[in-house]
């Protein structure tokens, strides 16, 4: 065989003659692997920002709702019913080892009222525990205490966001009175910003008041049972499957629930929401890569054009070749290397164009580009794939030329 | 030292449907090293199948063809693409040059697929440039080059790997007379410094440069005779 360098050279040569045709027909392969590239970033982007929102919310935190319960009543999905009661919970936080705090908390959207303006936001009543569940402190001030949650006491934590709002930026919300349904709350202290959640909510418009008060003032709800959802955070992130595992074996015994009942609560952990949210993501970025792979093969198919007009066009050339002692395998190494350059050359500059494409469109529509090297290796080696599979028909063809007929060629 | 070439009872048959077409048949010739042979005949004679067989561009149905001591009647296509490129230089009617490609990457060419590397090559394909009157010439491309010259650039690229035979067919067929005396003259001065060379030609001038001339007609040699070259070496 002729070495490599030398069939290289004589490719790039003969792609330089047709400049525009061998641009037109990498075209598609820029195109496709462009696509893929940017799409990959694209999906990579968003899912690491779900992953960082969620983590942000806590990874070690399991949810607990009541509900999803199938009575005489009709059946009812997760919190359609209370079915636990503070006694529950109490023996959930002191009985279950693998559990290192609960906090229930409910929430009702209502307009606060301060003395310059009415914003409305999100009144969360939890008790001081939830903080500590994710790991929220507060920036100035502190935060509302058991002994306030004992008395319903009127104190209120507030977020970033709900205080600009009220208060106008800059200004201390600290020690201010908001009212909220005509009962006047005093803020004891401003949490510390937190940012969107998974679900693209801001996390720092909201209010945050003792259960209790939450219970007097806005819903009375049921004395006996926990009103809205329990927050309880495990030990550690590996406990969570524990955790899940005892809170379910603990309640259902003191709900007496026989083998063959259902549950009457739910439990969903943080882990199993990101892996449901991601791989969400992961379906739309396959989906999509699939569109876009489609579109590399069809630029192969450009390629494969291409290669058989050049191998007509240079019938005569082949035949010279042959002629003067070119044995088949330097004419199919010719052809095959003239393929392999001109949609290698496309999958590296459709890497350039589709990180290019990304850094240009992102920040527009704020998404995140997040490019792996391992794509981009793949993208590449799939176009060189592209190019030897639709590369080897026409070079074949040359290779299998009686040089005679070949060399009469007009 | 044996001959060069050697046929024996050489046949090319073209089947069609049920009725067979020999372009050749029964061909018995033996060409010794360092002869001077012009092959005539009028067209359908053989003679463009001869010389297919004879440059081992194509195989015989029938018979034996020994070049050099080596039997290559019955070689694969890889096997012949060898020995096309050592022991066989061409050069065609039509010159058969790349184009767009300069002199001395033309004249390399024989020696890319012979494996020769770039610095030797470029010597060589200097070297043969320079034989054929063209070292001036070697960066022109075949469109900035006159017949006369492309011709002496397809001879410098049969000349390059030094093969021992020289197969011209019609080498003077596109030329005006004047440049036909240029290029039989470059041939017999190849001839006088040891190489075997074939040529086929219609014309009965350009024959007489020849030192042996051979007549084909319906696929058979039907005169062989031996004639003082029109430049015979004093």
């Amino acid at each position: 065989m002729i070495p490599a360098g030398e069939t290289l050279r004589l490719a790039a040569r003969a792609l330089r003659r047709n400049k525009l045709r061998s641009f037109l027909t990498t075209l598609g392969i820029i195109i496709g692997v462009g696509a893929v590239i940017f799409i990959q970033s694209i999906g990579e982007g968003a899912k690491s920002r779900v992953r960082a929102q969620i983590e942000s919310a806590g990874t070690n935190i399991v949810m607990l709702f009541s509900g999803a319960s199938s009575g005489p009543g009709g059946r009812g999905g997760a919190g359609s019913q209370p079915t636990i009661t503070w006694e529950d919970l109490r023996a959930i936080q002191t009985e279950l080892p693998s559990v290192a705090a609960v906090a229930p908390q409910i929430n009702s959207q209502q307009p606060v009222i301060s003395e310059t303006n009415t914003w409305n936001t999100q009144i969360t009543g939890t008790t001081p525990d939830y903080f500590t569940i994710r790991s929220w402190p507060v920036a100035n001030g502190q935060l509302f205490t058991a002994s306030d949650q004992a008395s319903a006491a009127k104190n209120a934590v507030i977020g970033q966001t709900a205080a600009e709002n009220l208060f106008g930026p800059g200004v201390d919300p600290v020690g201010q009175i908001v009212r909220i349904r005509d009962a006047p709350f005093t803020i004891v202290g401003v949490l510390e910003r937190k940012g969107q959640n998974a679900m693209g909510t801001d996390q720092d418009d909201g209010l945050f008041i003792p259960l209790s008060a939450f219970q007097t003032r806005m819903q009375r709800g049921l004395g006996k049972f926990v009103p809205g959802r329990i927050s309880i955070s495990a030990v550690s992130p590996e406990a969570i499957p524990r955790v899940r595992q005892e809170v379910s074996q603990l309640l259902r015994e003191r709900h007496r629930l026989g083998p063959d009942d259902d549950d009457d609560f739910s439990t969903s952990s943080m882990a199993e929401m990101t892996s449901m949210l991601t791989s969400t993501q992961d379906t739309m970025t396959l989906l999509l890569s699939a569109i876009a792979l489609v579109s590399l093969v069809v630029g192969g198919i450009g390629v494969m054009n291409i290669m058989l007009l050049s191998v007509t066009e240079r019938t005569r050339e082949i035949g010279i070749r042959m002629a003067v002692g070119a044995q088949p395998t330097d004419i199919l190494m010719q052809f095959l290397i003239e393929a392999l350059v001109l949609s290698a050359v496309g999958g590296a500059l459709g890497v350039i164009f589709g990180v290019g494409l990304g850094h240009f469109i992102a920040p527009k529509f704020g998404w995140i580009m997040e490019t792996k090297t391992q794509i981009v290796f793949i993208s590449l080696g799939v176009s060189a794939g592209v190019g030897i599979v639709f590369g080897l028909y026409p070079a074949r063809k040359a290779s299998q030329l009686d040089p005679i007929d070949a060399l009469r060629y007009e | 030292m044996s001959a060069l070439i050697q046929l024996r009872n050489l046949a090319k048959i073209y089947q069609s449907g049920d009725s067979e077409f020999a372009a050749l048949h029964d061909v018995n010739l033996t060409i010794e090293r360092g002869e001077f042979v012009a092959i005539s005949g009028s067209s359908g004679s053989g003679k463009s199948t001869l010389m297919n067989l004879l440059g081992c561009l194509d195989s015989p149905t029938r018979g034996n063809y020994v070049l050099s001591d080596k039997d290559v009647a019955q070689l694969s296509r890889i096997e012949l693409a060898k020995v096309r490129n050592e022991f066989i230089g061409f050069v065609f009617q039509n010159f058969n040059l790349l184009s767009r490609t300069t002199a001395l990457e033309n004249v390399e060419l024989p020696l890319i697929y012979a494996r020769v590397p770039p610095a030797e090559r470029h010597k060589r394909a200097r070297e043969s440039l320079e034989r054929v009157g063209l070292g001036h010439r070697a960066g022109h491309t075949p469109s900035q080059l006159s017949g006369g010259q492309q011709q002496r650039v397809a001879i410098a690229r049969a000349l390059v790997t030094r093969p021992p035979l020289i197969l011209a067919d019609e080498p003077t067929g596109n030329l005006d007379s004047a440049t036909s005396v240029e290029i039989m003259k470059l041939l017999t001065d190849l001839q006088a410094s040891g190489m075997t060379i074939v040529f086929v030609t219609h014309e009965p001038d350009i024959a007489a440069y020849a030192a042996r001339k051979l007549l084909l007609k319906d696929g058979a040699i039907i005169s062989d005779v031996r004639q003082t070259p029109a430049l015979a070496v004093a």
